[in-house]
């Protein structure tokens, strides 16, 4: 079967949505020449018309986007950087994700903004935040990140396919680290399901993105010294998949939350309020958070980064004071 | 800075051991000399610990609630510079001799020991299990959630070797891979999802007790609604003047059944196979709900006691059914079983005959109601419903129902 990256599967998929539905079409910066990624590498030419470049204005990409959804089209906005996308956030959050509560539920917003996330490729404050938690914060517009190429595939589908305004987010660094066989079309998914991808009896550690494969290299690293690992691959971050993670949760009783987000306010402590108000009776020791420091910036030097960043050696390290809690 | 060790004291000459009752320190406090450190107590005195030492609590060596011999070190203070070394002389007397400067043994942290997270005080409480009796794995001593999980497991495999069911067979491991499909159904480890209780052998008797009258025996149903008001004055003025026990209504119910028997010999028998035995004397069942699960103790030749003695007897028995010290004499040779449901607040239950006797009578909750009484008018009165199960190859309804308004007539004419 064929290797496909990340970036591939994103494409791919862009690429049978534009197939499949004359309504679909793309926006946002640089999407003609291929886009940054080269997430849209050769769609301008097979769909004319229906690859937009626009100006750098992140607040009229997605309001061009809501209106184009108003009118009936399937329009898949590109952020070029999650760092620029809080221009947009008025239009996201004051706009996009009550449409359907404004009108009783009468119309839908069916649209999409993907958007390269997340730190680990030296790029510095303005290429490598996590702006997740700030529009998980807002009912009405889902998030997906998932981990594996095969979920993109699936997931993107579906959130084309979903009425509902979707925000989309590609890990930057896994655009071409992950490679995953993959054959024919995407596996039928639904957003809003978490996945346990991994089952031990030790603690369980809830990732996504970039971490969900740093946790997953730390639970390998502790099977060596007999440490058991459930790991959760979150995939949709807004709703949470609540059923999934009280089970993960309970299987063990310890539970390590990790994310490259900075830790106040970020999702971890959301998750955790799920678990201590649902399964405190099964916890067996007290709720671990590991995350990004609460500095502003993702630093831009090598050694700097690496600090800032979770990472498999940290997991482990957090991973084995709670086994031993 | 040194490290002294506190043992425990000997508190009285004939005193060989102690128990820590609770620290008044947790590890890191300040400690002062002479503070109190713990409560101990002998089995002569209880006392607070004074510190012989100054400094810091180093490390808790001894959980609470245990019971070391004297001299047993029970936690270390770390001396803060300038501090007595132990053995000078300005260390109280008494402990002088006891104490000693150095480092705990490693690994004998204990601090955590009683200490118990949410899940483990669950499936401890659950599983009935000693949490003290478990020598916890996590740090500091804590009894951790797969401790309390080996504990639990190891009495399922005890109790399926004991039965000669092959222990289940492990899940079969991940297959290796980056992506793992989900699963469709949550798949939690066994134990989360339920719990094994082995049958007791009260539990597998009930069981076998109540299949084989079903399987058996065909059974019918009847119920009538007695009007009680009298019976619930009688057992008020009586109730005062009585003493010893508690006066029930069933002392009332069982002598009412036992009387009405006489008339319907048919009711008071056994099944036995190709006949029927109908006893002369009425061995009234008493139907109890104990702790360890139902059982039916009978009081023989119930006709002979008067309401008082019943009372008594039914006390007698229902107190030694809780504490589990029936006789087999007790239990056997039932003619006839009485069942108090009302006692759990039911108003109309559906009972199983107590094979092999044929037929048994629940005497539900006593309400009060508004009934339509004589001259079309209303009033409220104390009423219960009286149920009867009866095994339809030994008798009818006809004989039932006439046996039900006996009964009925007897209980209203209680006053």
């Amino acid at each position: 079967m064929p290797e496909v990256s990340v970036l591939e599967a994103v494409r791919d998929t862009l690429d049978e949505a534009l197939a499949a539905d004359e309504r679909v079409f793309l926006l946002g910066e640089d999407l003609e020449a291929g886009g940054v990624f080269r997430a849209t590498d050769g769609l301008a030419g097979k769909y004319p018309g229906r690859v937009l470049d626009t100006p750098l204005a992140e607040s009229s990409i997605i309001g061009i986007t809501i209106g184009a959804a108003h009118y009936g089209q399937r329009p898949i906005a590109e952020i070029q950087f999650a760092d620029f996308i809080h221009a947009g956030f008025d239009q996201l959050c004051s706009e996009a994700s009550r449409w359907s509560w404004r009108t009783r539920g009468e119309q839908y917003l069916p649209m999409v903004v993907r958007t390269p996330w997340g730190g680990g490729v030296h790029g510095g404050q303005h290429h490598s935040q996590s702006i997740e938690a700030y529009y998980a914060h807002m009912p009405g517009i889902k998030i997906v990140a998932p981990a594996f190429p095969a979920d993109y595939r699936s997931l993107l589908k579906a959130a084309i396919a979903d009425p509902n305004p979707v925000l989309f987010l590609e890990h930057k660094r896994t655009y071409r680290l992950i490679r995953q066989e993959i054959e024919g079309a995407p596996a039928e998914d639904r957003i809003g399901r978490a996945r346990i991808t991994r089952r031990g009896d030790d603690l369980t550690v809830f990732a996504y993105g970039l971490m969900l494969h740093e946790a997953l290299t730390a639970a390998e690293e502790l099977e060596v010294e007999g440490v058991e690992c459930t790991v959760v691959d979150l995939l949709t971050l807004n709703p949470l998949d609540t059923e999934t993670i009280l089970e993960a949760a309970r299987a063990t009783g310890k539970v390590l939350i990790v994310h490259e987000d900075t830790l106040t306010g970020g999702l971890g402590g959301e998750i955790a309020a799920i678990i201590a108000e649902h399964a405190f009776e099964d916890l067996d020791a007290p709720i671990r958070r590991l995350a990004g420091p609460d500095i502003p910036p993702v630093p831009f030097h090598e050694v700097m980064e690496a600090s800032f960043m979770p990472d498999h050696a940290k997991i482990v390290g957090a991973a084995r004071e709670l086994a031993a809690w | 800075m040194a490290t002294a060790t506190v043992t425990m004291p000997q508190l009285g000459e004939s005193v060989t051991e102690g128990t820590v009752l609770q620290w008044l320190k947790r590890p890191g406090d300040a400690v002062a000399l002479d503070e109190s450190l713990c409560e101990i107590e002998t089995e002569k005195v209880a006392a607070e610990l004074p510190s012989p030492f100054e400094g810091k609590l180093g490390e808790i060596l001894v959980p609470e609630g245990e019971t070391v011999d004297v001299d047993a070190p029970l936690c270390t203070i770390v001396e803060t510079a300038g501090a007595s070394p132990p053995g000078a002389p300005s260390l109280p007397r008494r402990f002088r001799r006891r104490t000693r400067a150095e480092a705990p043994a490693p690994g004998a942290d204990h601090s955590r020991a009683g200490v118990y997270s949410p899940v483990v005080q669950r499936l401890a409480e659950r599983h009935g299990i000693d949490l003290a009796a478990i020598a916890g794995s996590g740090r500091g001593g804590r009894v951790t959630r797969k401790d309390v999980q080996a504990v639990i497991d190891e009495r399922e495999r005890e109790a399926a070797a004991a039965e000669g069911i092959p222990p289940a067979a492990a899940p079969p491991p991940l297959p290796e891979g980056e992506v793992v499909p989900a699963p469709e159904e949550a798949t939690v480890a066994r134990s989360d999802a339920w719990d094994a209780v082995p049958l007791s052998p009260t539990r597998r008797t009930i069981g076998e007790n109540m299949a084989r009258s079903t399987r058996e025996a065909p059974q019918a149903w009847m119920m009538v609604e007695a009007d009680v008001t009298g019976l619930v004055a009688l057992r008020e003025r009586e109730r005062e003047r009585f003493s010893g026990v508690d006066l029930t209504y069933l002392p009332y119910f069982a002598s009412t059944v036992a009387h009405t028997l006489t008339d319907f010999p048919e009711l008071n028998a056994r099944w036995h196979g190709d006949e029927l035995r109908r006893y002369r004397r009425v061995n009234l069942g008493i139907a109890i709900a104990t702790e360890r699960g139902l059982v039916v103790p009978v009081v023989p030749n119930a006709r002979d006691l008067s309401v008082a003695g019943l009372a008594r007897r039914i006390d007698d028995l229902v107190s030694r059914a809780h504490a589990g010290k029936l006789r087999i004499g007790d239990i056997e040779e039932g003619t006839f079983t009485v069942n108090n449901t009302g006692a759990f607040g039911s108003i109309a239950s559906n009972p199983i005959v107590n094979h092999p006797q044929i037929a048994i009578v629940t005497m539900e909750r006593v309400v009060r109601r508004p009934v339509v009484v004589e001259g079309d008018a209303i009033a409220i009165r104390a009423m219960m419903n009286v149920a009867l199960s009866f095994d339809h190859r030994a008798l009818d309804g006809a004989e039932a129902g006439a046996f039900l308004a006996a009964l009925k007539e007897r209980l209203e004419a209680l006053r």
